[in-house]
């Protein structure tokens, strides 16, 4: 990923990054490793993540700093990593408030870690966990770095408020002002609209529409139904109870504030109860509205964390290998101007993967599709399936192929789980590292897991994983 | 968790009134410092057999300041008796009368040691007699010490000598501040196995060490005891708890292991942990339990059941995880937590009392299968702790339970650490099937 070779302190998180990606294509992960320090892999040692929480629920007094060390404590006591000097630890949010612009590193102060650990920022909305993942993972795989921490937090419930616009320009002018005269002059202009504080919304800048608007446009265009959304949502929820049954999450989270469980899992949920929600997105588009908050990600609160190293680094601590970061790829679309859907990037993104690796999606064993909304999750299915939309658009002789629906999200994910935004990376890359290396070979080859993020922007992240 | 009685008697007008009215005066009690030394004054050993010149020998090798005969007026910090060669109850006279003449010149949390036999491998009644006649002596006395000072006792084996590697390790302990609570107490050296550590701040050096329970109260105290000592621990919890077992996982540098060890598989997870991550495994405490209580008549199958099932049964599924591993055969060393319920009773505690009593008969029968690869295993049987689950007794009742014992107060987590770190170390390897109670000799039960 193009964001490995920017430096520390660069990674403003400007959406130019990855249009530099291109040039990167055919830059396969075996090639990679030829001449650097003989080849290595970044492999997944285990991750540690809060149980996420409902915003305005048992996290409303917790700052992400405090939850990303919290995650980062969990982590460093499961793997005895007290007072070690991590290779780098990357991590970021989505809401982020001006005075976190070292949240990373102000994180790993406040951990169990060495405080010569170093760190750096990465903000890629939605997809902030999963590219901290694989930029790290380069980093490794280049040789620069032995060991590294990965991850991501948001709250939303402590989200920043900022002052409007007009009052930032009037005390920015005060702050210049010399005489009283001056500053009694600038304090004048002030109106009483310019005290309405400034919330953060999920609205997209450029079109004004929120996200759940813009997948409802998706969602009609490929006309999504409200019983398949449902169902995707019902099974989330079954999916991630079941996983919490059977001790799945013992060694993938610390519980945090008294909340033992994603305080969003109904695990008692029922298509039923499902199918009287009434729909909040989509209302005015004609066709009938299907998005509900049954089948829509809620706003949630939480932090994840990965420990990525290399074999030989994990090995001499007797630490657990449990996935190799095979590759990753970013896409971003034209959703301004209506050509894609806002969360459709990873449709793209997928196919340029495969390629890479001359894999199909036949050769895959677990497919971690981030639920935002069922309807993203379903419309990026039926693109990959649509034959005149692999052909005119992926550029190649037909669909893509189909998604073995039992191979998909089958701890549950974000409709379940929920999506603190910046976390979700950490918590598909952990889960997943684990589901394969309980899998183990498949037909004589490592089990293989698909990641797909799609993000804020018109962007999408996703990657490969292998069992270790 | 403060005493504030404790507190408010120990200086200025609190301590005239308390001990004008004759109130209990507990005293703050000489606890383990790293680096301090074992025990402040001179140390009497009475006795004149061969046992007693021997151990004098050996006291003098740790530096001590021995005295063989009390002189005037001297503070004393420790006086042990060494009664290793009595024949006949008529025997006791000279020693115990010798030593009752000093005993105003024992210093404030003072020792006194016995050394004896134990009664049951005497060779005739007036031998036995005399033997068992040192444990009415020992426990009468240790309720006439005052101001912090205890009185234990060594009881040896037939033929063992004074010297043997965990006389020396039991003895060390008991003049240590690490035995602050132990009052009133024997501990049984049935043979020579054993071995002194290299450094004695350090017993634990190289050993990797299972806590149950390591999230908070006692749990951590003994997370943080065995690390203090030497050991690499790993720490045992419910995932529930994971938050608490996090903490106390960092502040000692070991790791957590989020883990319901009533799981069929929690002792080869256990075991696999340890190995995989720390190469080897020495000691597993067991120490994580629950409470249930209800007086029986109104106990439901639930409350009965989860108590067998976290305090005993999961221990005993865990040990045949452990005797069956390859991985647990060095010298090894269980220590579990019981309880003074399971040994005196207690009103409401049917389940609880049951599972503890279970924990010292599983530890007796379970310490001949270690023997032939030099493990061993004990109980610790804690009395009244100062823990956030005896802090939620209404006020009267703790504050009975916190003054009914010879030491006047309640323990501190940390004492029955000591206790546990104690019969983990190589030093405790003569020790095996014993209940060391840690309860400042509680005035109810044995």
């Amino acid at each position: 990923m193009a964001a490995a070779d920017a430096p520390a302190g660069e990674n403003t998180g400007t959406p130019g990054t990855h249009n530099t990606h291109a040039g990167t294509d055919g830059f396969t992960s075996g090639e990679q490793s030829k001449g650097v320090k003989g080849t290595r892999a970044a492999v997944i040692v285990g991750g540690n993540r809060i149980p996420f929480a409902r915003t305005g629920g048992a996290y409303v007094k917790s700052s992400n700093q405090d939850m990303l060390t919290a995650a980062l404590d969990g982590l460093i006591a499961r793997f005895g990593l007290q007072d070690e000097r991590i290779g780098e630890v990357a991590a970021g949010a989505v809401l982020k408030h001006s005075r976190d612009f070292n949240l990373t590193r102000e994180a790993v102060l406040g951990s169990a870690l060495s405080p010569e650990t170093p760190a750096y920022d990465l903000q890629q909305a939605c997809a902030t966990g999963l590219e901290t993942v694989l930029g790290l993972a380069n980093k490794i795989k280049l040789g620069q770095i032995e060991s590294a921490i990965a991850g991501g937090v948001d709250s939303a419930s402590d989200a920043p408020i900022a002052v409007s616009e007009g009052l930032r320009e009037i005390l920015l002018d005060l702050n210049r002002a010399k005489t009283s005269v001056q500053k009694l002059k600038v304090l004048a202009r002030i109106r009483p609209k310019d005290l309405a504080p400034d919330a953060p919304n999920t609205g997209e800048p450029r079109t004004g529409l929120s996200m759940g608007e813009h997948q409802a446009l998706t969602t009609a265009q490929w006309k999504i139904s409200r019983e398949a959304q449902d169902e995707l949502a019902f099974n989330s929820h079954r999916n991630l109870a079941a996983a919490y049954e059977r001790g799945f999450f013992e060694d993938l989270i610390t519980p945090y504030r008294g909340l033992n469980r994603d305080s969003n899992l109904r695990a008692d949920t029922t298509l039923e109860k499902l199918s009287t929600l009434k729909p909040v997105f989509g209302r005015n588009l004609g066709s009938e509205a299907t998005m509900t908050a049954g089948n829509s990600t809620p706003l949630t609160d939480g932090a994840a964390t990965v420990l990525l190293a290399t074999e030989e680094w994990a090995d001499s601590r007797g630490l657990p290998k449990l996935a190799t970061v095979l590759d990753g790829e970013a896409a971003a679309v034209d959703f301004v101007h209506g050509k894609d859907g806002l969360l459709m990037a990873p449709v793209f993104a997928v196919p340029r993967l495969l390629a890479r690796h001359g894999l199909t999606l036949e050769d895959f064993d677990f497919f971690e599709i981030h639920e935002a909304f069922a309807g993203t999750v379903l419309s990026t299915l039926a693109a990959w399936e649509d034959e005149d939309f692999g052909r005119t658009r992926l550029g190649l002789d037909g669909a893509l192929g189909k998604v073995d629906r039992t191979k998909l999200n089958i701890n549950g994910s974000s409709l379940a789980a929920g999506h603190p935004f910046a976390a979700t990376g950490g918590r598909i890359v952990a889960s997943l590292a684990k589901m394969l290396h309980d899998k183990g070979a498949v037909d004589g080859r490592p089990a293989r897991g698909l990641i797909s993020v799609c993000a804020a922007g018109g962007q999408g992240v996703v990657a490969i994983l292998e069992a270790a | 968790m403060t005493d504030k009685y404790a507190k408010i008697v120990s200086k200025g007008l609190g301590k005239d009134v308390a001990k004008r009215l004759g109130l209990p005066q507990p005293v703050e009690l000489r606890r383990h410092q790293p680096g301090a030394p074992l025990i402040d004054g001179p140390v009497l050993v009475n006795g004149d057999s061969r046992g007693a010149d021997d151990l004098a020998t050996a006291l003098l090798g740790w530096g001590l300041d021995v005295r063989r005969h009390a002189l005037p007026k001297e503070k004393l910090g420790a006086m042990i008796v060494v009664l290793d060669a009595v024949q006949h109850p008529e025997d006791l006279g000279k020693p115990v009368l010798t030593i009752g003449a000093s005993l105003r010149d024992l210093a404030p949390n003072g020792r006194v040691i016995t050394l004896s036999r134990t009664a049951g491998s005497a060779s005739g009644p007036a031998s036995a007699a005399a033997r068992q006649g040192v444990d009415g002596l020992l426990r009468s006395l240790a309720k006439e010490l005052r101001a912090g000072a205890t009185a234990n006792g060594l009881l040896l084996d037939e033929d063992l000598a004074t010297t043997s590697p965990s006389a020396l390790g039991a003895l060390r302990f008991f003049l240590s501040g690490r035995s602050a609570y132990v009052d009133g107490q024997f501990l049984t050296i049935s043979s020579s196995s054993g071995s002194l550590p290299f450094d004695a701040e350090k017993p634990l050096a190289g050993k990797v060490a299972v806590v149950t329970g390591a999230a908070r109260g006692i749990g951590a105290a003994i997370a943080r005891t065995l690390h203090r000592d030497g050991a690499k621990v790993v720490l045992v919890d419910v995932p529930a708890a994971g938050d608490h077992l996090a903490a106390v996982a960092n502040e000692v540098r070991g790791t957590a292991l989020q883990l319901d060890i009533t799981r069929d598989d929690a002792g080869h997870r256990i075991i696999d942990h340890a190995v995989e991550r720390h190469g080897r495994l020495d000691v597993v405490v067991h120490n994580a339990g629950i409470t249930r209580d209800r007086l029986l008549a109104n106990m439901d199958e639930g409350r009965w059941q989860s108590v067998i099932a976290v305090n005993i049964a999961a221990q005993l599924r865990i040990n045949e995880a452990l005797l069956a591993s390859e991985h647990f055969k060095e010298r090894p060393r269980i220590v579990s937590v019981a309880s003074t319920s399971g040994i005196a009773g207690n009103r409401g505690q049917t389940n609880y009392a049951a599972s503890k009593g279970g924990v010292i008969g599983m530890v007796r029968l379970t310490a001949p299968l270690m023997e032939s690869f030099g493990g061993t295993i004990n109980a610790v049987a804690p009395g009244f702790i100062e823990t956030e689950m005896t802090a939620r007794m209404p006020f009267v009742i703790r504050e009975a339970a916190r003054r009914a014992n010879s030491l006047r107060q309640g323990g501190q987590p940390r004492d029955v650490a000591e206790a546990i770190a104690f019969l983990a170390s190589d030093a405790a390897g003569g020790i095996s099937g014993e209940v060391l109670r840690v309860c400042g000799q509680q005035l109810v039960g044995a």
